[in-house]
């Protein structure tokens, strides 16, 4: 098997809290430390990529035909709400509850 | 056909977990066998096994034997539903069941019941199978060993000291362990084929589109497909019978007409042609893996195939290309999970921003997080045209490699990964080395075409090894058919994992 690329490259830790942050995930400084060199070793396995001439090349997003699929403006059954708020953590019996939002 | 005498002959009990599903629809339709009695050797099985395997997370015996009993009563009405009617199998908990459990192997999702049903479980519940149990995963089918679970290991029935592979590595086990004639899993980048030559069972990922993905938790959309593992080719074959078609909930689902893929498996394909992609045997592969590949490749040549060698000359890029794309789909598909609508919610928490943070920071384990890390940095603004838009470039490129390459041949062949299966512990602390034992199953995940994994020998340490056929979209009747020419000429069947003795 290949070996894991031996120099370490890393992403800068705050790179990786940026990135956290976007992510909405809260990380331990252990984990900054263990993400800056393990996403930084795997992009560094990305650079592989840069050899291919990609030009003119249309992206793949999808194996099959993507195109929009419409249906009659129907009203169709929904799940019920009590079933639907089963697996929250906090409700009213009603409707999700959170945390203020506004001051 | 009568039983094989190896079936017999391993017979403990009355021997029934030791059976084939088409063995068992054999015995079922003669009224020698009840679902019932299938039921219950797979619970003396799974209270017998288990505690060493680890495939489970969640087993319902009381709702299995009512289904069972109704199975049974349908048959002595004359009224069975076909060759799955009473059979049983596991299911990777990432696939939805109402009433049930789905915990994604991840602590986010303890606790969490499905309000509704995945469109694969409902029609193979209307073709009467049995769903038993919940069979353990890698986190939100994140990884290649079961290490990434949140709730426990699975052993590799085979050697216990080592992985049966994953993500749907309870699956795997399950069916290997003999716990269960068959299984359901999902195959994003081979978390179907690899456990299954791990553990050297059957296993099949559809053509992308094929079956659909309704209810099943999402990981990668643009990658991923429900798929089957069995001991036999004919049980995976009518899994995927009762599976395939449309289904109006999964706009990616493709409504081309469903091939019969029962009716002629046992004949023979004339005059195949089996590609060679020099790309995969070439640096990484372990020898005796290549030994017994190419033993099996040597199995069609001598029923008449004609080898072709062939290239994917974008091969070596496609591990790059998936940890790109799937890392990317994840961070987006993960983001529902935000303590509100279901699943952890932290404890500690003083805004809406550190609910969510908090709460998926604690309930995600390292592998889960790695990849929404990458994939958000593949996705930020300035890097996705550099990581993102390219390994999209390059998967098209992936995609024409098979379309030329199907030009000169009607299957390809080579191995599912570069060894067997590996020690746990050996790889977990090294992400990117785990990565690469998805070497040879990626490329179908993105080129969206189907492929198998049929067990094509053992090493001389005991481990199976499997044989991956790919073959064209919308191929699986021919793809299944050439995995059925190998099973016929060496039946692996009756050959049992040590740790069952």
């Amino acid at each position: 098997m290949n070996q894991t690329s031996p120099q370490s490259a890393t992403l800068p830790p705050e790179e990786v809290a940026k990135i956290a942050r976007l992510a909405r995930l809260k990380l331990s400084s252990d984990e900054l430390t263990l993400y800056s060199r393990q996403i930084g070793q795997i992009l560094d396995f990305m650079n592989v990529l840069r050899e291919v001439d990609t030009s003119g090349i249309e992206p793949m997003v999808s194996a099959v035909p993507c195109e929009n699929i419409f249906r009659e403006d129907i009203v169709i059954e929904s799940l019920p709400r009590k079933t639907v708020l089963a697996n929250a953590p906090r409700t009213d019996g009603k409707f999700f509850l959170v945390p203020n939002i506004l001051g | 056909m009568t039983l094989p005498a190896s079936s017999t002959a391993c017979a403990g009990n009355n021997g029934l977990d030791h059976w084939s599903i088409r063995e068992l629809g054999q015995q079922l339709a003669k009224r020698e066998l009840t679902s019932r009695e299938i039921i219950e050797s797979s619970l003396t099985a799974i209270s017998s096994r288990d505690s060493r395997i680890g495939a489970f997370l969640h087993v319902d015996g009381d709702r299995a034997l009512a289904a069972a009993q109704a199975s049974d009563e349908r048959r002595a009405a004359g009224q069975a539903l076909g060759p799955l009617d009473g059979i049983t199998i596991s299911i990777k908990d990432a696939i939805c069941e109402v009433g049930q459990p789905a915990t994604c192997g991840s602590r986010m999702l303890k606790g969490y019941i499905s309000p509704y049903s995945a469109t694969a479980i409902e029609r193979l519940l209307a073709a009467g199978a049995i769903p038993l149990g919940r069979a353990n995963l890698d986190e939100f089918a994140m990884g290649s060993s079961s290490e990434n679970s949140a709730y426990q290991l699975t052993h590799n029935p085979w050697d216990l000291d080592r992985t049966p592979g994953g993500s749907s590595s309870g699956s795997a086990a399950s069916v290997a362990a003999r716990m269960v004639p068959g299984s359901l899993g999902s195959d994003t980048g081979g978390s179907i084929r690899q456990p299954a030559s791990l553990c050297g069972v059957v296993g099949l990922k559809p053509t992308y589109g094929r079956v659909s993905r309704y209810g099943l938790v999402a990981f990668a959309s643009s990658l991923e497909q429900i798929g089957p593992f069995s001991l036999d080719v004919y049980g995976a074959a009518a899994l995927l019978q009762a599976m395939a078609g449309h289904d109006p909930h999964d706009a990616t689902s493709v409504n081309e007409p469903v091939d019969d893929y029962l009716s002629k498996l046992d004949e023979p394909l004339k005059d195949l042609r089996i590609g060679l992609p020099q790309e995969y045997f070439g640096e990484g592969l372990d020898s005796e893996v290549r030994r017994i590949v190419e033993q099996a490749i040597e199995v069609y040549r001598s029923q008449g195939a004609t080898l072709v060698p062939i290239e994917l000359p974008h091969s070596k890029y496609s591990v790059a290309t998936y940890y790109i794309v799937a890392p990317s789909e994840a961070s987006s598909n993960l983001a529902r999970f935000d303590g509100i609508h279901y699943g952890y919610r932290s404890p500690e928490f003083t805004d809406l921003e550190s609910l969510y943070a908090n709460s998926r920071g604690e309930a995600f384990g390292p592998e889960v997080k790695r990849r929404i890390m990458l994939g958000t940095y593949a996705l930020s603004a300035g890097y996705a045209d550099k990581y993102y838009v390219k390994a999209l470039q390059i998967r098209r490129l992936i995609r024409q490699d098979f379309d030329d390459a199907f030009q000169k041949c009607d299957l390809i062949a080579g191995p599912v990964t570069p060894t067997p299966a590996f020690k746990l512990g050996e790889l977990v602390d090294d992400p990117l080395a785990m990565y690469l034992s998805d070497i040879y199953t990626i490329a179908a995940n993105l080129a969206g075409i189907p492929a198998i994994s049929v067990p094509a020998g053992w090493t001389a340490s005991g481990l199976p090894v499997g044989l991956q056929l790919q073959s064209p979209v919308f191929t699986e009747a021919k793809l299944l058919r050439a995995a059925r020419m190998l099973e016929i000429t060496s039946p692996w069947i009756g050959r049992l994992p040590p740790t069952l003795s």
